[in-house]
């Protein structure tokens, strides 16, 4: 029998923007001194009220575009029910029936909805005066985050991997986020179920495991697999697989269980009050659209076409956008003085010559080092002839009029000369030597 | 003979008759004398109001713009304990936050003490605002001034007393569904309900969040018209308050007022009727025309708002989970618990559509209702209270007909429309009754405008409580 793995995500992706959510306070938080960045807002004292950042619906709208979502023009936020120490409020601002973003693709994968709301705070267990505490720091409260849920198109690990890796370059590109996992900046679940048979599947599972607290890709990977494994092989054994939430062990490689779910959790949801609903004009959709930049996946076709370059060199260049930008600059200045984009891409990549400087000083730098890097006159001059020596047929078609067959002459010379021959110079004097022959 | 208007107590201060010290002096005075018996304030801010009252005293005799940089120069305020008043203990009248000290302080009471206000302290009122009768506080009901052994009317209980009995000049409260409305009926006072979305509610604990209007207790129509030019306009903690402009009143315009029937129906004590119907009358005499209208979908209001109001309410109460604080959900008293446990399964999937979902629907007929209305008349005229004030005790063990004592309050909350209970006479057993003007939305204006003719005319409003 054939089992096919059925595989679905959440992501969160935690917003850089100067401002919280719905208050004043600075958003940053990552080793900031607990409880310094709060106000009453995002302790959720009482009376406070969220004022919404326009910043925070603009880019998550921003990655709805990115992703191909419908752009909802009426939206609303509602709030989420449940008792958590992390949630002060005792109700979380997020989200329902009108997400911001919904029915988007994104390579091949199809994006349910992506929605924005709050981060919790966050607790610190530890041990103050021998005694184990949990302490709350506020810091994170409010802090705006976007979920972007899929729908369960993945049937294997790896295809998880490259998609994941490759929202988060969209999302940086974006400059939305610094979608860094180790600080938890981009956080991933997924929910994983295996089906009997093959695709296409008609009819999903009736349990699903939910993965959670998994905090690198190539743990999220790693997790999936020995999932996958666990679940195929338990159905193999024809057991029944229940609906719970699992972690991952990095020392075992195993997943474990964390939550057994005995039913459907009630958030409550309902319209947030405190909010006035959210009217999204097209012309602004419009706006936003126009000011998106160039996203990996054209980039990649792009310096392929316009660059002729190898995958190796795009992918280390598209990785980020800031790379590819310089690159690009590059590239543009290299031209006036005849250095190839491929040479560029070369000393950026392989030679990685460019660290800590602008563009103009790498370039002429480059130009620089390659101008006395080129062989002498005489050497050239020697290398001409015993490449026309060892070429005699090439020799012959010149003088019966070939004359294209000076670029073949050039490549044996620069393979001579071990590349170090001089573009500029090496037509003229293969030229020459051919003309006295 | 108290000093009963701001405009009387500005004159008096001009002249240096009194003093704001003096004023202070006063209300402490009086708060010394009744509060035992009458139970209006939970907390009294004796030194702070002092400090105010020296600082007033002196920019009135510096400088000589006092009166109009400051427009309530001297107003002795007080507050219900909804308020978050920064320093001063804010208790929502729950034992739940009996130690609470709030770090910072409402936009609204900010507003009041930089216009010049003195705030003497947070008065009672039915826990987190959950009452008609003031019954329901943790820190024992109080009595309305005009008979001690009946209610003063609720939410906003201690409000309306310190007002009625001397022992504020003003007073904030907050209207939910009908929380100022009521007791200023029942204690011969004027009491606004502004347009939801007219005056911030940054600060003050929450009851229900699409309900709550923070309005006003006075004497007069014009005072009232004074509070709510401070402590109205955009705040930019409160995203729900609208960019407004206030038009003055176009006073060459013929205006009508509509009765609707529906308020005018079973239930409604013959007193109150007569008391309503000749106000009416008072305003037919001064050439404003009464048109007879319908407003169909009145009695559903009662039942939307306890499906509404209790789902916000269960909501709005969570965050006392008892991790901060420093007191446990044990301290909720019954009516917050009744309304948490209705709110929490009218909001649970599977009830959802079939309460509030619904009940949401009927809401908006109900706004369609009043829109309908005021597009041939002005203002409507209705009854506040089927009743005049009850008995203590008399319904406090039956919650469903003290939820009715809010029939004619509710539907004003739900539209979000401005209401303004003025005093109009008295029943023969001596209790006040008032009456109630709505307006549209964002139209005080018609409402200050004809509660000022009336009073011109009347003189119920000059009545004390011995």
């Amino acid at each position: 029998m054939k089992y096919t793995p059925i595989i679905g995500l959440e992501v969160h992706i935690e917003q850089n923007t100067n401002s919280k959510m719905f208050c004043g306070c600075s958003a940053e938080h990552f080793l900031v001194k607990a409880n310094t960045h709060v106000c009453p807002v995002c302790l959720g004292l009482p009376g406070a009220l969220p004022y919404a950042n326009e910043k925070a619906i603009e880019n998550t709208i921003k990655l709805g575009l990115a992703f191909t979502c419908r752009i909802a023009e009426f939206s609303k936020f509602d709030r989420k029910h449940y008792f958590y120490p992390d949630l002060p409020k005792s109700y979380q601002i997020s989200q329902y029936d009108l997400p911001f973003c919904a029915e988007g693709t994104f390579n091949s994968i199809r994006i349910r909805r992506i929605h924005l709301e709050e981060d919790t705070a966050k607790l610190q267990h530890t041990t103050v005066d021998g005694k184990k505490v949990s302490l709350v720091d506020f810091n994170r409260s409010g802090v705006p985050l976007i979920e972007m849920v899929t729908e369960p198109d993945f049937h294997d690990a790896e295809s998880v991997d490259v998609f994941l890796k490759e929202v988060q370059m969209v999302v940086r590109y974006l400059g939305i986020s610094t979608a860094d996992m180790e600080k938890g900046s981009m956080r991933l679940e997924a929910n994983i179920s295996v089906a009997p048979g093959e695709l296409p599947i008609t009819e999903l599972p009736s349990y699903k495991v939910e993965l959670k607290n998994i905090n690198s890709f190539r743990f999220l990977k790693k997790a999936l697999e020995a999932e996958i494994k666990r679940q195929t092989e338990a159905l193999e054994r024809g057991e029944r697989l229940i609906q719970e939430t699992r972690g991952f062990d990095e020392k075992t490689g195993k997943t474990i269980s964390q939550r057994v779910k005995e039913e459907a959790s009630d958030y409550r949801y309902f319209p947030e009050p405190d909010l006035p609903p959210i009217v999204i004009e097209k012309t602004d959709i419009e706006a936003i659209r126009h000011n998106m930049p160039e996203f990996p996946a054209a980039k990649r076709a792009r310096f392929a076409e316009e660059y002729q370059l190898n995958n190796e060199f795009i992918e280390v260049l598209v990785s980020e956008k800031s790379k590819a930008d310089y690159f690009e600059e590059g590239v543009e200045l290299g031209k006036k003085v005849g250095l190839s984009p491929k040479f560029i891409a070369n000393a950026l990549v392989n030679l990685k010559l460019s660290e800590n400087m602008d563009v103009a000083a790498f370039i002429k730098k480059l130009y620089e080092e390659t101008k006395v890097a080129y062989a002498t006159h005489e050497e050239t001059e020697r290398a001409i002839h015993a490449v026309l020596v060892a070429n005699e047929d090439a020799v012959a078609k010149y003088k019966n009029g070939k004359v294209e067959i000076v670029g073949f002459l050039i490549g044996q010379t620069q393979k001579e000369l071990k590349g170090k021959g001089d573009p500029k110079l090496l037509p003229q004097l293969i030229t020459s030597q051919l003309q006295k022959k | 003979m108290p000093i009963l208007t701001i405009t009387e107590l500005h004159e008096k201060l001009k002249a240096g008759t009194v003093t704001c010290v003096q004023m202070v002096e006063h209300y402490l005075s009086r708060i010394k004398a009744q509060n035992e018996s009458l139970n209006a304030f939970i907390t009294i801010s004796e030194e702070y109001a002092y400090e105010k009252a020296k600082a007033y005293d002196r920019i009135i005799a510096d400088n000589p713009n006092a009166f109009s940089e400051f427009p309530l120069i001297g107003v002795v305020v007080s507050i219900k304990d909804l308020y978050l008043t920064r320093g001063i203990r804010t208790t929502a009248a729950s034992n739940v936050l009996s130690d609470f000290i709030p770090q910072y302080s409402a936009t609204v009471v900010q507003r009041l003490e930089h216009a010049g206000a003195i705030v003497i302290g947070k008065t009672n009122c039915d826990a987190w605002a959950h009452g008609a009768s003031g019954e329901n506080s943790d820190f024992g009901a109080s009595r309305n001034p005009w008979n001690t052994e009946y209610v003063p009317g609720g939410s906003s209980s201690g409000s309306a007393i310190a007002v009625a009995s001397d022992m504020s000049l003003v007073a904030m409260g907050t209207d939910t569904g009908g929380s100022i409305r009521q007791p200023a009926s029942f204690t011969n006072l004027v009491g606004l309900k502004p347009t939801y979305g007219a005056v911030p509610r940054y600060g003050v604990i929450a009851m229900a969040s699409s309900l709550d209007s923070m309005g006003h207790f006075t004497h007069t129509v014009e005072d009232s018209e004074t509070l709510f030019s401070v402590t109205r306009g955009i705040d930019e903690r409160d995203s729900t308050v609208k960019n407004v402009t206030y038009e003055p009143f176009d006073t060459s315009k013929t205006i009508k007022i509509g009765i609707p029937k529906e308020y005018f129906s079973e239930g409604l004590d013959p007193e109150v009727e007569k008391v309503v119907r000749a106000a009416a009358e008072v305003f037919k005499k001064m050439g404003i025309e009464l048109v007879d209208i319908s407003l169909p979908h009145t009695k559903y209001a009662i039942s939307v708002y306890y499906i509404v109001q209790p789902a916000e309410v269960s909501s709005n109460l969570g965050r006392y989970d008892g991790v901060r604080y420093g007191n446990g959900r044990e301290c909720f008293g019954a009516e917050a618990k009744r309304r948490i446990m209705l709110g929490t399964y009218v909001l649970s999937s599977g009830y959802y559509d079939a309460y509030y979902g619904k009940a949401m629907k009927v809401r908006s007929r109900i706004i369609t209702d009043f829109k309908e209305a005021f597009s041939s008349v002005d203002a409507i005229l209705a009854p506040v209270s089927p009743t005049t004030a009850f008995k203590l005790g008399q319904k406090a063990n039956d919650p469903l007909q003290m939820y009715l004592a809010d029939i004619y309050t509710v539907a004003a909350n739900l539209a979000g429309i401005p209401g303004l209970a003025i005093p109009g006479g008295f029943a023969s057993n001596g209790l006040p009754i008032g009456f109630q003007l709505l307006g549209n939305h964002f139209s005080e204006s018609i409402l200050f405008e004809l509660g000022k003719r009336y009073q011109k005319v009347t003189d119920w409003h000059t009545k004390q409580p011995k």
